[in-house]
């Protein structure tokens, strides 16, 4: 429309980009120094190459205390998948009946899930705890991921989707003889297909962030998450190798953000969708 | 809000929304039944020796100046959470929201920091801020400006707020940048003939269309604010200097996880629930008067 | 009937083999510590050692977080009929862990039952009273423990014109240096070659150096009931005129510059291995850190006292964790007699001595101690027993054995809270005291009620 620069945007894109970005390159530049510099608070923003080894390192050895980083990246990704994917196909199935069927106490099983919405992990940590051990389930994968696929927020965004749905489509379906089942898979999950790549970000990033609940419920060193491993290396009373702390955020913070910027077209269409 | 359309059947429906509820059951409202129940007692946190107090939690609670206190710095801190979030986020939506050079590329600069672990996040600060350590903080106080948030309040309630609204900037730049995104762009020429320019045209043709997005992100943002900062401000101040930082989930942590309150962090969480509930409830309203639309 | 008995008889047979003849079962058990980083792969080393050592116990070392979250996990899972067989607990954590009950099996309980040797003697005095009852038994076993003591810089002592090997000894000498340290080091010229803020002395742990062992060496209850050892119907005692004095001296240093106040916990200690402060106050324990970091010469001298209030200074008490052993409704004798093999095992002069040098803690028993003087370890690291002198000073009295109060690092918190608005100018030296007592007592209160039925 118009060829002048548009510098007012301009200038304020790339001050936000440098809100963002400084921090990072400080975490970028920490990690290939001399971690008793960092310690003394000499943290340089210019990178030292010869500390370029230390992401070689970490992944292989990990830090004192903890053990290879590539493995925790690997528990990591595992429990972020499955927490994402767990918590999509029981909220499609739920906001699924709740929206096309009608069925006693149709209304109650609703407000049950949705009044307990945003009850974060951390205020019911000890009953929580108690009802995995009953079941078995302390020290083992689906106990870290079980307990965080129970979320209502997945739930509220299907069904929001799912109320725009035109009748006509779905009344075409019923004249085709689609049944329930088929009608849902065939019709309904591609119709919010983008949807469900923004609820995969969502998701994905949240159960990979997850720190409480982990260490809580997860004890042997082969279930430690990125993010358990990250604390584990911060020393209390003792050396801290900063270097390793910073490479090993870095690493950490690859996959999510990896998956923000390759899914980033899909979420923000699909945030869109459901606003609307 | 109801759709017209239905498929018939009972068992079908039951079978899908029973994985859900089930989870539901045992991961959140036991749980939040217990939390009820221990409010109203006072136990050891073991759990050996427990009685039942009624109310006697609450009105500790409630007559506690210093929880008072807690709550309305709590209130002080999701508001500027809130808006310093929203607005830096909005600003920066509508900057990337224009046709401009580079554009898709400024949009994934703006958004990967919502995937940056909380753990993480905290670490940052430190290393940034820390009067001492940190490389701003240090900077700061070499430039003569007395950079301590250890001992000044009001900076520190500054720094906990900043971090906090960082986290949070590319939350709200995604919503708002799809909520700009859905504003048709007819509208928006439409007004410019008309000659409405700049920060007019903003004001009295987009944002009305962008109510809805800044009423879901006023909510979202609270709960964020109230409930998420938990290790940002543990990391960075302690809750301290005093209690100036000290907000409600900084709190029922505290006594929770580090007091082994048992009694007295359940009231909180109660209180903290109906909080929630509340929201949830404002948030429900407004996305259902939404969809009738 | 008897070919039953036959039958029986022939399958017990076949089993016998995969039992006795193989290598026999060992017993696990589970370690739960919150020790991170080098300290963490010295906890590791130990289990491997001592899985090493026989052949009859298998330990497993498990990370459980910080120190709160590794107490929480432990409690949650003892709830939960899943309690580690051994949790390692902050010394502030003691109070809560002795109200547990049936929860925990004390030391000499668990002494009494399996035979375990543990002869009391052979503990440090105030690491043992720390963790044990007011009648002597040892309630859980003393691990990782530290003891505040003073760094200072000698190089900062030198150009404020202080004597490096005469480190100040009374409070009135600390604020002497203090202001010199101010006067001619603390300065924007020395500032630029050290480091950007450059403060004459700090301090680490505020509650527990300032107050807790101030107490302590000086003689004075930190709490009524033999500093709560004698009664959960303790109170809190901080508040006296010789406490007030001191933080008020503090006060003073910090209105003229010559203390600083730089956080709560062990948040400052780069502060002083940074090269930023002449003084710094903190645990014996970050020694590591400092000969890692420090650029500068350093020494360690004993926590300062004041002559007006005590011409006799005790020893400072212990800071750290212990280990508690803890049941659970499915756990074998032969589980507890397998804890008690590995307290046994830490607690030989050689293994002390080796977790001692390894790390920054002080030796436990004086068995590791006297292990350690004869390898030679302190002529090759001077200054490395300075912890254990200052322990090891005077003789342990009811107020300098430790603290036995419930809910200890709510009130450690108050504590911090107060002092900070005083040092912002919001309130005097005893009106912070005061109150901190005041809030201090009703946690007590509160922690009374909740464990008395």
């Amino acid at each position: 429309m118009r060829n002048r620069v548009d510098w007012p945007a301009h200038v304020v894109l790339v001050l936000g980009v440098a809100l963002f970005v400084l921090p990072l390159w400080l975490v970028f530049a920490g990690s290939t120094q001399d971690p008793a510099a960092i310690a003394r608070g000499e943290l340089s923003l210019i990178p030292r190459l010869e500390g370029f080894g230390v992401f070689a390192s970490i992944l292989r050895d990990g830090s004192p205390g903890t053990g290879p980083v590539w493995r925790m990246l690997l528990v990591s990704g595992a429990m972020a998948v499955s927490i994402a994917f767990g918590k999509i196909v029981i909220s499609i199935l739920s906001a699924y009946a709740v929206t096309f069927f009608r069925f006693p106490f149709r209304k109650a099983a609703f407000w049950t899930i949705f009044i307990t919405l945003m009850l974060p992990i951390e205020v019911r940590i000890v009953p929580t705890y108690e009802v995995m051990s009953d079941l078995h389930l302390i020290n083992t994968f689906p106990g870290l991921t079980i307990p965080l696929i129970a979320s209502a927020t997945a739930t509220l965004l299907f069904r929001q989707t799912f109320l725009v749905i035109p009748d006509e489509l779905v009344e075409a379906a019923r004249i085709d003889g689609a049944g329930p089942w088929r009608f849902l898979k065939d019709i309904l999950i591609p119709v919010s297909s983008s949807n469900l790549a923004a609820l995969f970000v969502i998701l994905f990033v949240y159960g990979w962030n997850q720190y409480l609940w982990p260490l809580l419920v997860a004890t042997t060193p082969q279930l430690d998450t990125i993010v358990i491993g990250i604390v584990k290396m911060i020393g209390t009373e003792t050396q801290t190798e900063w270097n390793r702390v910073m490479a090993t955020a870095l690493l950490a913070m690859l996959p999510p953000v990896a998956v923000v910027i390759l899914m980033q077209r899909w979420f923000v269409r699909g945030l869109t969708d459901g606003e609307k | 809000m109801e759709r017209r359309t239905i498929f018939p059947g009972t068992a079908f429906p039951i079978f899908l929304v029973l994985p859900q509820l089930l989870l539901t059951v045992v991961f959140f409202l036991w749980p939040a039944g217990q939390a009820i129940w221990s409010s109203m007692t006072r136990a050891d946190p073991f759990g050996i020796r427990t009685q039942f107090v009624g109310w006697e939690n609450f009105q500790d609670l409630f007559t506690d100046p210093l929880y008072m206190d807690s709550i309305g710095r709590t209130v002080v801190f999701c508001t500027s959470v809130a808006t310093l979030s929203m607005g830096v986020a909005l600003l920066l939506a509508v900057c990337a929201d224009r046709e401009i050079r580079g554009r898709g590329w400024y949009r994934i600069m703006l958004i990967w920091p919502y995937a940056v672990a909380p753990a993480v996040a905290a670490v940052l600060w430190i290393l940034l801020l820390h009067p001492q350590i940190g490389l701003v903080g240090r900077a700061l106080n070499r430039h003569g400006v007395a950079w301590d948030y250890k001992l000044n309040s009001t900076q520190a309630m500054a720094v906990v707020i900043g971090a906090s609204a960082w986290k949070q900037v590319s939350y709200n730049f995604i919503f708002f940048l799809a909520g700009l995104q859905s504003v048709p762009k007819a509208v928006i020429e439409a007004a410019r003939m008309d000659g409405a320019k700049g920060w007019f045209r903003f004001r009295t043709v987009v944002l009305p269309l962008l109510m809805p997005t800044v009423f879901f992100l006023i909510v979202v943002n609270f709960v964020y604010a109230a409930f998420d900062t938990f290790g940002t401000i543990q990391a960075l101040t302690q809750g301290g200097p005093g209690k100036s930082t000290e907000t409600l989930v900084v709190k029922v942590f505290r006594d929770g996880l580090i007091n082994l309150d048992v009694g007295g962090s359940s009231a909180q969480s109660v209180v903290l629930m109906f909080g929630v509930i509340m929201l949830t409830a404002l948030q429900f309203r407004f996305l259902g008067k939404k969809s009738d639309e | 009937m008897h070919r039953r008995t036959l039958l029986t008889g022939a399958a017990a047979l076949a089993s016998v083999p995969a039992t006795s003849w193989a290598q026999p079962a060992k017993t696990k058990i589970v370690f739960w510590h919150a020790m991170t980083g080098a300290n963490g792969d010295e906890i590791n080393r130990i289990a491997r050692d001592f899985n090493a050592s026989q052949s009859s116990v298998e330990l497993e070392a498990i990370f459980k977080g910080s120190y709160p979250e590794t107490l929480t996990a432990a409690i949650a899972a003892w709830r939960a009929g899943q309690a580690p067989h051994i949790a390692q607990v902050y010394e502030v954590g003691t109070g809560s862990m002795l109200a547990a009950g049936p929860a925990v099996k004390q030391v000499w309980q668990l002494a009494q039952e399996t035979g375990l040797k543990i002869d009391p003697a052979t503990y440090l005095p105030a690491v043992r009273g720390y963790y044990s009852l007011a009648d002597g038994h040892m309630a859980s076993m003393p691990f990782n423990s530290s003891t505040g003591v003073m760094w200072y810089n000698k190089d900062a002592f030198e150009t404020a014109g202080l004597d490096p090997e005469k480190p100040p000894v009374t409070w009135a000498e600390f604020a002497a240096a203090a202001r010199a340290l101010k006067e001619k080091w603390a300065v924007p010229t020395n500032a630029k070659a050290a480091g950007p803020e450059v403060m004459a002395t700090t301090t680490s742990w505020f509650a527990w150096i300032q107050l807790e062992e101030f107490s302590a060496i000086h003689n004075l209850p930190f709490a009524s009931k033999a500093d709560g050892f004698e009664g959960l119907d303790t109170e809190l005692k901080f508040n006296s005129a010789a406490h007030a004095k001191q933080l008020q001296m503090l006060l003073d240093l910090a209105k003229d510059g010559a203390f600083k106040y730089t956080g709560r916990d062990n948040t400052p200690d780069p502060v002083f291995y940074s090269g930023q402060a002449g003084i710094g106050f903190g645990s014996s324990a970050g020694r590591a850190d400092i000969v890692r970091n420090a650029k500068f010469k350093w020494a360690a001298a004993m926590l300062p006292y004041d002559p007006a209030v005590s011409t006799q200074p005790n020893n400072t008490i212990i800071g750290g964790a212990s280990l508690w052993t803890m049941t659970s409704k499915t756990r074998t004798p032969e589980e507890y007699k397998a804890v008690g093999q590995f307290l046994q095992f830490i607690a030989q002069p050689e293994n002390d001595a080796l977790y001692h040098q390894h790390t920054g803690y002080v030796p436990v028993t004086s068995g590791g101690f006297e292990a350690s003087k004869k390898q030679g370890y302190y002529d090759k690291t001077p200054g490395a027993d300075i912890a254990i002198q200052s322990l090891t000073r005077g003789t342990v009295t009811e107020n300098s054995r430790g603290l036995r109060l419930g809910r200890l690092p709510e009130i450690r918190n108050i504590v911090y809270e107060e002092v900070e608005k005083a040092l912002q100018g919001q309130q005097s030296a005893q009106t912070a005291l005061d109150s901190a007592v005041q809030r201090g007592n009703r946690v007590l209160r509160e922690f009374e009620k909740s464990v008395r039925t």
